[in-house]
């Protein structure tokens, strides 16, 4: 989330979820709410039932589409430009709050410069978005009192996700829409605690609480907290760790809890990193195509099995209590981390999940006031920087995190790969309601309700290539080939494809793409080109 | 906020002006029956067990679409008003299945707990049972319109909170059935399977399928925790019995959600059990995996590791840690990375 960091100073959803539904404007932009956050998108649905405005961006007619008042039904990889042209329409017709603009933000000349190469009939040939449909958009969000942004994977899963996330702070900005109650800009994040896991440090460049490695202040504070000395070099990122790998530079992986072989894009060079370790230990509780290739299994516990927190995309800590014992001779994941530290030398001696809880507290502002009986059966949200402070509700009141709002100047890139003569259709991925990556396709009623891929294309398509609803088909792409069902269905433009990453039958990240953003790092999941043809 | 006083059952209570007479005993703790009444949802006024009497009004109102208003005179528990109630509960259980003993519902049912609290006999009205087709058309949820009392709670629920409207009241009269619009099985419909309507209904007309036969819910110990499917963060109770998960149910102390769900929720943790879970360490030889005691296991990893450490240096080393498991463990695994190992090699899979 280094996009909102970056303008705001701090990469959160800046609202809570039980806002949604007292919302005035919802403005939904690469998000499938009702399928990749079902509680999320219902509460939506009830804002609607109140008489909210809703405005959806989104090239598949997914079911909030079909819902709003005005559906923006843009080219893939085109949001950046669409946005761009709603600010420009903005400014010309005055909607800006300039009050907000000179009071809480800077660099708005240099934005506002660049805004002037996005007009609005040029913006509508690049997205093929109408302009009268644009205008309506901007007239709808900017003319509100409060309106809220959110998006999930569709934004951030392209080589220029950074810069499509920047792009709404600066539109939120330049409305004042952001610092209020019903008003910010919201990502909706995808597994269930990747916001804690972001939090507590699990990431290269920053230790619990964002404090960068590279500060000597942060360094310093963690070397005294944990009595040695600490590696000033940043860490590999998950992208870097398989390049590393490949080039024999990377020597062994724990991997816990994670499938990057069928998760990750590009899966034949993970499988072939993956390979050219000389060890590879993986925990997990099942066994995933990843753990396949390992030297070494460990059994991890489930969450029933388990105590400790998890942090939801609103900032909400709450508490995961232990139900069952873990099954069979597995072990809570705790436990396992710290065996394994102590016999390389740590001294991890936690009685209990309440203790690590008390370190993380004392070292992560964000966390500085929470411990378990604080958390009870209601969580809180961060942050919660002492021990008498009620949580935050929503971020950025009166004041940014980073003080005042830095406006950017971002430009229209194309994404790193576009159909062609050869591959001359777009595929793009996400997830759909019945499956959570691939952890649920182990519920056996799940994978009864829905047990395979259902490659979505669009009816003009799926004539010129001669393919039947329900047809087995293969498709292929510069890296790799599969072979899956197809749904032929007009909720796809013409040109596209959409699949999901749910199944290991037809691992559709044997075809995507390996580029990634170059800030953080995420593959470019959501696009790229591919071919279809039919079976033998 | 202006504020209104009232008399119930003898007592003077106050309270805030646009609250019902049956809001208005709760927020006293004076216990009234209800079974098509929902907080959440807009009331109905259809089922009249919450009937009570006030004075200067004719007949016996229902408490949950009557107004407080200033000097209002409400008796709760008296003959007539008992009465009342007996009545429309011996209507009720006159064409209902009294399959107490074998029905999934029983512990939890409200129609039974009425029954029972206002000595229900059964022989008052002879009714005519229904024998209709069971629903288990689907993997989660089994409807059996034969104990359905069309309180209609299933299908508002569906509408103002799932924003589905999936069900409906099919058919007239005696034949009047609730369900999926059109009378079509559930698995035909445009159901989502979020459970919202198994959640709310007060009967064992709509249960969870995977629940059946296994446990009764006095026999059931209920933990709170939170969904680990995706980020909203759900939070839900699971249903231990014997040391096992037998399936999900709402908690209406869930801050995030209330009492809803989505089908990964209420319907996926079967996974728990799974017989795919790896249940016992694994060391690969020769190409296959073996099982092997915990102190193995760690001790291979843990020389390995220090090996590759010793080799190659600190940074030749990275891990891996998890968007799915704890805070605490996550900061465990990257402390493990910085302070034990001693690199800055530690991500997490999918950074969205
Ligand atoms: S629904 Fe209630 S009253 Fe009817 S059979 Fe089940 S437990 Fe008995
Ligand atoms: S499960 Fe949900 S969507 Fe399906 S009928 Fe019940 S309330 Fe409606
Ligand atoms: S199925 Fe349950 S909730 Fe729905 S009308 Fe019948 S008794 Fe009421
Ligand atoms: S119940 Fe559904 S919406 Fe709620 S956290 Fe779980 S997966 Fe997400």
């Amino acid at each position: 989330m280094a996009g909102l960091a970056t303008t705001f100073g701090s990469g959160a959803m800046t609202n809570s979820i039980n806002e949604i539904p007292y919302s005035k404007v919802l403005f939904v932009i690469g998000s499938n709410a009702t399928e990749a956050h079902p509680i999320i998108g219902t509460k939506m649905k009830q804002a609607l039932a109140r008489g909210a405005k809703l405005v959806v961006a989104d090239p598949r007619k997914i079911e909030l589409a079909e819902k709003a008042d005005l559906w923006l039904r843009l080219r893939p990889g085109t949001d950046i430009p669409l946005i761009n042209g709603i600010m420009n329409i903005i400014l010309a017709n005055g909607w800006e709050d300039k009050a907000f603009i000179a009071e809480r933000t800077e660099e708005f000349e240099k934005f506002k410069e660049n805004i002037q190469k996005f007009p609005p009939e040029v913006v509508s040939k690049i997205t093929g978005v109408p302009v009268e449909q644009m205008v309506e958009a901007a007239r709808i969000y900017a003319t509100a009192e409060r309106a809220q942004i959110f998006y999930t994977l569709g934004i951030t899963e392209h080589t220029h996700g950074t810069d499509n996330v920047m792009t709404l702070a600066n539109l939120a900005m330049l409305t004042g829409n952001v610092g209020k109650e019903n008003s910010g800009v919201n990502p909706l994040r995808g597994q269930n605690n990747v916001q804690g896991a972001c939090d507590m440090g699990a990431l290269p460049n920053v230790y619990p609480g964002y404090q960068n490695v590279t500060s000597a202040a942060a360094r310093v504070k963690f070397e005294e907290a944990w009595g040695r000395p600490l590696n000033e070099k940043l860490g590999y990122t998950i992208p870097d760790m398989f390049d590393a790998a490949v080039k024999k530079e990377l020597k062994a992986m724990y991997i816990m809890g994670e499938d990057p072989v069928l998760t990750d894009a590009d899966a034949n060079h993970v499988r072939h990193a993956l390979e050219s370790l000389d060890f590879l230990v993986v925990q997990d509780i099942f066994m995933s195509e990843t753990a396949k290739l390992a030297d070494v299994i460990l059994p991890g516990a489930s969450f029933a099995e388990k105590t400790g927190t998890f942090t939801n995309t609103e900032r909400r800590v709450q508490m995961v209590n232990k139900a069952i014992e873990p099954i069979g001779n597995s072990k809570a994941d705790w436990e396992i981390i710290c065996a394994v530290a102590n016999r390389l030398g740590g001294a991890f001696t936690y009685e209990s999940p309440e203790a690590v809880m008390k370190e993380v507290a004392a070292l992560t502002p964000q966390y500085g006031g929470i411990t378990y009986a604080r958390l009870g059966n209601k969580g809180l949200q961060w942050p919660v920087p002492t021990a008498e402070h009620p949580g935050t509700k929503f971020l950025h009141e009166g004041k940014f995190s980073r003080g005042k709002g830095l406006f950017m100047v971002i430009d229209y890139k194309l994404p790193d790969e576009l159909p062609d003569e050869e591959y001359p259709l777009l595929l793009s991925s996400g997830r759909k309601l019945q499956h959570y990556n691939v952890m649920t396709r182990n519920s056996k009623a799940l994978d009864a309700h829905a047990p395979e891929e259902l490659a979505e294309i669009n009816p003009e398509d799926a004539k010129r290539l001669g393919i039947e609803d329900g047809e087995r088909v293969k498709v292929a792409s510069r890296r790799g080939e599969l072979e899956t069902k197809v749904k032929v269905t007009d909720r796809v433009l013409p040109g596209m494809l959409w699949m999901t990453l749910h199944y290991k039958e037809s691992p559709t990240n044997v075809l995507t793409n390996a580029a990634y953003d170059p800030i953080t790092k995420t593959y470019e999941y959501k696009v790229c080109g591919v071919k279809v043809s039919k079976l033998g | 906020m202006e504020w209104i006083t009232l008399t119930i059952d003898g007592r003077t209570v106050t309270v805030p002006k646009g609250t019902t007479v049956l809001e208005a005993c709760r927020m006293n703790d004076i216990k009234i029956p209800t079974l098509c009444h929902d907080p959440e949802l807009t009331p109905a006024g259809s089922c009249r067990l919450c009937v009570v009497e006030i004075e200067g009004m004719r007949n016996l109102p229902p408490s949950c679409v009557t107004q407080a208003t200033q000097g209002m005179v409400v008796s709760t528990h008296n003959k007539k008003v008992r009465e009342a109630r007996k009545t429309i509960l011996e209507l009720l259980v006159a064409n209902h299945p009294l399959d107490c003993m074998t029905c999934q519902k029983m512990g939890d049912c409200s129609l039974a707990e009425y029954a029972y609290e206002y000595e229900v006999t059964g022989s008052v009205f002879q009714g005519e049972k229904r024998q209709l087709p069971l629903d288990d058309s689907n993997p989660f949820i089994l409807r059996d319109p034969n104990k359905c009392i069309l309180c209609g709670k299933c299908v508002r629920v569906c509408e103002e909170i799932q924003g589905k409207s999936v069900l409906d009241f099919s058919f007239r009269g005696f034949n009047t059935q609730v369900g999926p619009a059109f009378n079509v099985p559930y698995s035909e419909s445009e159901c989502v399977f979020c459970g919202s309507c198994v959640a709310v209904c007060p009967v064992g007309a709509l249960t969870e399928k995977e629940m059946k036969g296994k446990g009764r819910p006095w026999e059931v110990e209920k933990v709170q925790t939170t969904c680990p499917f995706c980020g909203t963060g759900c939070n839900f109770d699971l249903n231990v019995k014997d040391g096992k998960v037998i399936g999900v149910t709402s908690n209406p102390e869930a801050p995030v959600n209330g009492r809803h769900l989505c089908v990964k929720g209420r319907f996926g943790i079967d996974m728990v059990h799974s017989p795919n879970r790896i249940t016992e360490p694994l060391i690969k030889k020769d190409g296959e995996f073996v099982p092997a005691s915990w102190d193995e296991a760690l001790d291979l990893v843990a020389s390995k590791l220090g090996a590759a450490k010793d080799n190659y240096g600190a940074d030749a080393i990275a891990i891996l840690s998890s968007a799915r498991c704890t805070n605490e463990e996550n900061f465990l695994m990257q402390k493990l990375a910085r302070a034990v190992i001693g690199t800055n090699n530690i991500d997490h899979c999918a950074r969205t």
